[in-house]
């Protein structure tokens, strides 16, 4: 691959406390099912004690190696004319939205963001179908970032169609 | 009301059209519920007085509130805006900047051509809040329609006008021929078949003459065999697809107004007129249904910011700036529209994309195809005997050869398809616009202001990795968002998207020296 033209990959990783933030939300996800079938088991039919084995051990290894994984292949960075991010593996996709495009910039926390200081900063464009999203910046990051976009995007003339 | 100078109210017969439309379908309901309840033994004094009186609450009560309608709602056009007023209990203005406005569209349903109205839709083109973005003068005179078309459009004026004015292109009725070969047809042979089958089934309970007659007709069809029902259908199909395209088209004139504006005036019942800044235009496609394309047609629609895709069924039309028509005369309206002379050549020299590509599209084709095959096959084998059983002897040894039918059948017309699908792929530069074309069953070959480019999104899959393909996607604010140029090659589509547009990418891409020399090299050649 090294002799093709090709896309370099953004020079940024998201912030390490997404490792908890992804892990977190698995735990959520799988940690009912388990409790849920664990419970049924013992009280129950100890049948189901089986696949609430199986569903920890797969949640646990889940749990551990994608999130590694995704932090791995999620990369972003801003310039002084675009937004650049690329996300997955499988099915690998890369957005880049020019500055002078830039209609809007959203930062959103949720619940479990905000309790790890992490934020996701969405810019769109005025395409429908053009929007960026950087999920997982720390939040003073994200804030500083958000303020420097909507800066330079108020600096811009024209509508950004 | 008085405050607002110039006001003006909507056009008064739409007060008499409610009247005479609810007058028609009153007289008709009271009809109806006379003849019952006389039939039933009610007293006919009894039975006239309640139907009357039905009537003129009916009629009172619609003439009533279009009356207020009327009464209450007054629009005004300043130097800077348009503003809309209704202010009966409640007050609400809308308005909007003059300078703001992208569309204004004039359609008059038959009924509201009868009465010398028409309804008139002013828009922003802003995506978003659905409504927000609309004002609708529901009635007004078919004269003020067409004057307001003008005022709201003309601020446009003062923007180049770089070639004359003008028809660019009118109906030419040998186009009605190209009709019956939309999609549609079938689909619309197959409603017309299914309506009939239903009226027929509402006789069918009742020992009704006629209904009988439809029954027995639908019967001997079927002993008739398939070939007449499918022949039937293709033909009902046919007709309804030409009948629409007569309604649809009756008229059309596509024309260059002074002031950038396109104006598309179309329509034999429901007249439309429907206009399209210059400016808001980012492009143009080519639409070439398959039977279409055969017949060496396409039709032409335009790209441009502010009109809803998709949705609101009628609206979707608004795009379309010329029905399907002669290869020649699309490629001669497209390079009018976008004033690019030299489309025709430039689509005849699109750069094709990798054999892998063609490889993917075969996958793709037959792998359902296999799925099913393996699925009959299986049938066959674990049950056979007894489906050819239970058909009867007439039957039995068909059923053997149902998965061999289809397999013959079916791996042609895929691979015909897929090779299709592949040729199609292409995509290159015509001067301002980026050119995209793909699609076999539906090819669209999108012509996009380079300008108009917002974005890119470069998607590769694991399998286009190992292949050496990604996908180009060039987002935009018109049309539907995005147009992607599927399985191109990794160097040559990252350069072509870094030259199409240039700046967006440059500072991402990786080039080794020797291909960068090349470019280089390519670069001054032209």
């Amino acid at each position: 691959m090294g002799n093709t033209v090709r896309l370099r990959p953004p020079n940024n990783q998201l912030n390490r406390r997404c490792l908890l933030w992804w892990r977190a939300w698995i735990a959520l996800v799988v940690g009912p099912i388990v409790a849920a079938l664990a419970a049924l088991g013992l009280l129950v039919a100890p049948v189901l004690v089986v696949p609430a084995g199986i569903a920890a051990a797969v949640g646990v290894a889940y749990g551990v190696i994608m999130p590694l994984w995704w932090y791995r292949v999620h990369r972003w960075e801003v310039t002084d004319t675009a937004v650049y991010t690329r996300t997955g593996y499988f099915w690998q996709e890369s957005r880049i939205a020019p500055m002078s495009r830039i209609q809007t910039v959203d930062t959103v926390r949720g619940p479990l963001q905000q309790l790890l200081r992490l934020a996701t900063v969405t810019v769109t464009t005025a395409s429908a179908k053009g929007a960026v999203r950087i999920a997982g910046l720390d939040a003073d990051l994200a804030a500083d970032l958000a303020a420097e976009l909507t800066q330079i995007t108020q600096a811009t003339p024209g509508d950004a169609t | 009301m008085s405050e607002l100078e110039n006001a003006e109210r909507l056009d008064r017969r739409m007060i008499t059209m409610t009247a005479v439309l609810t007058g028609s379908i009153a007289v008709v309901g009271a009809l109806v519920v006379g003849s019952t309840l006389i039939s039933s033994g009610t007293p006919v004094a009894l039975s006239v007085l309640v139907v009357l009186g039905g009537m003129v609450a009916v009629l009172g009560l619609s003439v009533g509130v279009d009356y207020i309608r009327w009464r209450a709602t007054t629009f005004r056009l300043t130097e800077e805006r348009l503003e809309l007023r209704f202010s009966f209990v409640l007050n609400r203005r809308r308005s909007l900047a003059r300078d703001r406005i992208r569309t204004v569209d004039v359609t008059a349903s038959p009924v509201q051509r009868l009465f010398g109205i028409a309804a008139v839709v002013i828009g922003t083109g802003q995506h978003g809040e659905s409504g927000e973005s609309e004002v609708k003068l529901d009635a007004v005179s078919r004269e003020r329609a067409h004057q307001l078309r003008h005022e709201l459009l003309r601020h446009a004026v003062d923007t180049e006008s770089r070639t004359a004015d003008g028809t660019i292109a009118e109906l030419d009725w040998r186009w009605a021929g190209y009709a019956p070969l939309s999609m549609l047809t079938p689909a619309l042979g197959a409603a017309a078949v299914g309506a009939v089958a239903n009226v027929a089934s509402w006789f069918g309970d009742s020992d009704d003459v006629v209904g009988s007659v439809v029954t027995d007709l639908l019967i001997a069809a079927a002993l008739f065999g398939y070939i007449t029902v499918v022949v039937g259908v293709l033909l009902a199909g046919a007709i309804g697809a030409t009948l629409l395209f007569v309604e649809m088209w009756w008229g059309y004139r596509l024309d260059r107004e002074p002031g950038g504006t396109f104006h598309v005036r179309r329509g034999l019942l429901t007249s439309r007129s429907i206009s399209l800044e210059e400016r808001r235009l980012r492009g143009a496609e080519i639409i070439e249904p398959l039977g279409v394309r055969l017949a060496r047609a396409g039709r032409v629609d335009a790209i441009a910011t502010g009109i809803r895709d998709g949705g609101q069924g009628e609206r979707t039309a608004h795009k379309t700036l010329l029905p399907a028509a002669p290869r020649a005369v699309a490629l001669r309206v497209v390079s009018e529209v976008l004033r690019e002379p030299d489309v025709a050549s430039a689509l005849t020299s699109l750069t094709p994309h990798p054999r892998a590509a063609r490889s993917r599209r075969l996958r793709w084709a037959l792998t359902p195809v296999v799925l099913v095959f393996a699925v009959l096959l299986a049938i066959e084998i674990a049950a056979g005997d007894r489906i050819a059983a239970a058909t009867g002897p007439a039957f039995g040894g068909l059923v053997a050869a149902v998965p061999w039918v289809f397999a013959v059948i079916a791996v042609p017309v895929a691979v015909l398809l897929a090779i299709d699908a592949f040729r199609n792929l292409a995509h290159g530069l015509s001067g301002r616009y980026l050119v995209a074309r793909r699609g076999a069953v539906r090819r669209s070959t999108a012509l996009l202001q380079r300008t108009g480019v917002i974005g890119w999104t470069v998607r590769q899959s694991i399998f286009q990795r190992r292949a050496g393909l990604l996908t180009l996607v060039a987002t935009t604010a018109a049309g539907s968002g995005a147009y992607t140029i599927p399985d191109v090659d990794v160097a040559e589509g990252i350069a072509f998207a870094d030259e199409a547009v240039p700046g967006l990418l440059a500072e991402f891409v990786e080039r080794p020296d020797e291909a960068y020399a090349a470019g280089l090299a390519r670069d001054r050649e032209r």
